[in-house]
């Protein structure tokens, strides 16, 4: 799923300074899976403005709502279009996605983004972690690599790995508390009876297959 | 291996099975190139060739294309350009390799090169469209076909020699040797170890490496104090100092008198890397010795003098 951060409390105020009357927007997929921009979480926010906006004595009006998925342009549509009377900006708890979606619904709203997103991982509920796995490059690699995406668990991103900043199967990116992601495909493939993948010399990629802005037909 | 004709004195002296030395310079945060010129100077008739760095550690430092044609040109000292592919996409490496071909720069150090994120500017965007063994690979192709890595045609296309660099202090070290095995496949033509500072650890390495047929350049580094020399292995990865060297290195940090301290810790370099090369030379196949002794030069002649040869 989408990894999502909310962003700083300080931070959301001073983006929505000037806009009165505000609808909170969560998104009940990654990001309210997660429990970062869910119904709750659009709750909580909504909160925390008001209580910013009595101490200020400013005025303005804050709602909340929540959208099965903020990333489907129709669900957006069918959701939001009933509560829209009365709305000065939009603030969206989806992933970056979500905002976009919503601009492109309601062109002429001002819409804004409470969180930063960090791509697409994991979660281990029991360590409170997540965990990058994927960025989405287009040209999985996944078949060759035992399974673990260099692409994005590499710093570097290399096909060709480890390169010398691994030690004891630690990456030399953030003070070796991290694994080598090279040094995973390495144990895997090893367990697996096929070096012969580590071995090989990969030729660079096309990086055409990842150019942004990319489009799918469904 | 394949046997490839030489165009450089350091690939004529590997091709010959003479024991090699390399030095190495290292282009700062400064805009001249006076200091690098000198120090290959003092090189010169030491060494066949000296490394010329190339944003080390990712420090924001010159590049090496321009020094390496400088100590060519000024020095009269073959360079081992060093190119790292952290900072440039295949276009750029592309570019700067026709450069370097014109400028007659031959030799070139194939690396993936560190992390921004361990360098003075860390906020940097790290690029790696290319690694050590795909710009290995893009310099066989201009070499050996004239072409880039689209096979388009190059007009009079540069002859280069590729090396690569190897860690014998990589834990573990097969995924190491493997990847030493995927660059001979493509066709390295040298390799450069990274530091080590015990003789037996050179020698398990070198034998551990035996079945690869690419010469190797065993890397040492003489610690010029005891600060440097813990630096060293407490920051440097796969980098151990035998306890020995520490202790000795802590005694001499105790005499006072700066210059008698100098020409002792001189001294004691000297005598353990003499010992060492000699005992290189005569048990391993290593094809030389690459000294790191940047701004030390004078004390390559003196070590190679010690060991014998």
């Amino acid at each position: 799923m989408i990894i999502p951060k909310q962003m700083p409390v300080e931070k959301i105020l001073k983006t929505i300074e000037g806009f009165e009357n505000l609808l909170i927007i969560g998104c009940d997929g990654c990001s309210g899976i997660y429990m970062v921009g869910g119904e709750k979480q659009a709750e909580m926010l909504a909160k925390l403005i008001q209580m910013h906006r009595q101490l200020k004595k400013e005025p303005g009006e804050v709602r909340y709502t929540t959208v099965l998925r903020q990333c489907d342009r129709q669900l957006v549509a069918t959701t939001l279009r009933p509560q829209m009377e009365n709305v000065d900006a939009m603030i969206s708890l989806a992933c970056g996605v979500g905002p976009q979606t919503l601009i492109d619904v309601f062109p002429e709203m001002k819409v804004f983004t409470a969180v930063d997103t960090y791509g697409m991982g994991g979660k281990d509920r029991e360590l409170g972690h997540f965990f990058e796995y994927c960025s989405g490059c287009g040209d999985c690699l996944l078949n060759e690599t035992g399974g673990i995406c260099p692409m994005t668990r590499c710093p570097k991103a290399l096909i060709n790995g480890p390169c010398g900043g691994m030690l004891e199967g630690k990456c030399e990116v953030g003070d070796y508390k991290n694994d080598c992601a090279w040094f995973l495909i390495y144990e895997r493939l090893q367990k697996l009876g096929r070096l012969d993948l580590f071995r090989k010399y990969r030729e660079p990629r096309d990086w055409r297959v990842a150019q942004s802005p990319r489009k799918l037909e469904i | 291996m394949v046997k490839r004709e030489a165009y450089s004195k350091l690939m004529e002296e590997i091709n010959a099975g003479k024991f090699v030395y390399t030095g190495e310079l290292e282009p700062e945060k400064i805009g001249d190139m006076e200091e690098v010129i000198e120090g290959a100077k003092k090189l010169v008739g030491h060494v066949v060739a000296a490394n010329v760095t190339d944003i080390p550690q990712s420090f924001a430092y010159m590049n090496s294309l321009g020094p390496s044609y400088m100590i060519q040109e000024k020095a009269g000292l073959e360079a081992v350009c060093q190119m790292t592919c952290r900072d440039r996409n295949r276009l750029a490496m592309f570019a700067d390799l026709l450069a370097a071909g014109a400028l007659g720069i031959v030799n070139i150090l194939s690396l993936t090169g560190d992390h921004p994120s361990l360098g003075d500017q860390p906020e940097a965007k790290p690029v790696f469209d290319l690694d050590s063994a795909s710009l290995t690979a893009l310099i066989r192709r201009i070499t050996d076909e004239g072409v880039d890595l689209n096979g388009h045609e190059i007009h009079n296309p540069p002859k280069f020699h590729v090396g690569v660099a190897i860690n014998p202090g990589a834990l573990p070290l097969e995924p190491e040797i493997l990847k030493l095995e995927r660059k001979e496949a493509i066709g390295a033509e040298f390799a450069q170890t990274q530091v080590v500072f015990e003789i037996e650890k050179a020698k398990a390495f070198m034998k551990e490496i035996k079945h690869v047929k690419v010469p190797t350049l065993v890397g040492i580094f003489p610690l010029k104090s005891y600060k440097i020399a813990d630096w060293m292995e407490k920051f440097v990865p796969g980098v151990k100092i035998p306890e020995s060297m520490m202790t000795k290195l802590k005694e001499l940090k105790g005499i006072e008198d700066k210059p008698t301290r100098k020409a002792k810790i001189a001294e004691y370099n000297v005598e353990y890397y003499g010992e060492f090369l000699r005992e290189l030379r005569k048990t391993t196949n290593a094809a030389g010795c690459h000294i790191m002794a940047v701004k030390w030069e004078e004390l390559i002649p003196r070590i190679i003098e010690a060991s014998g040869s």
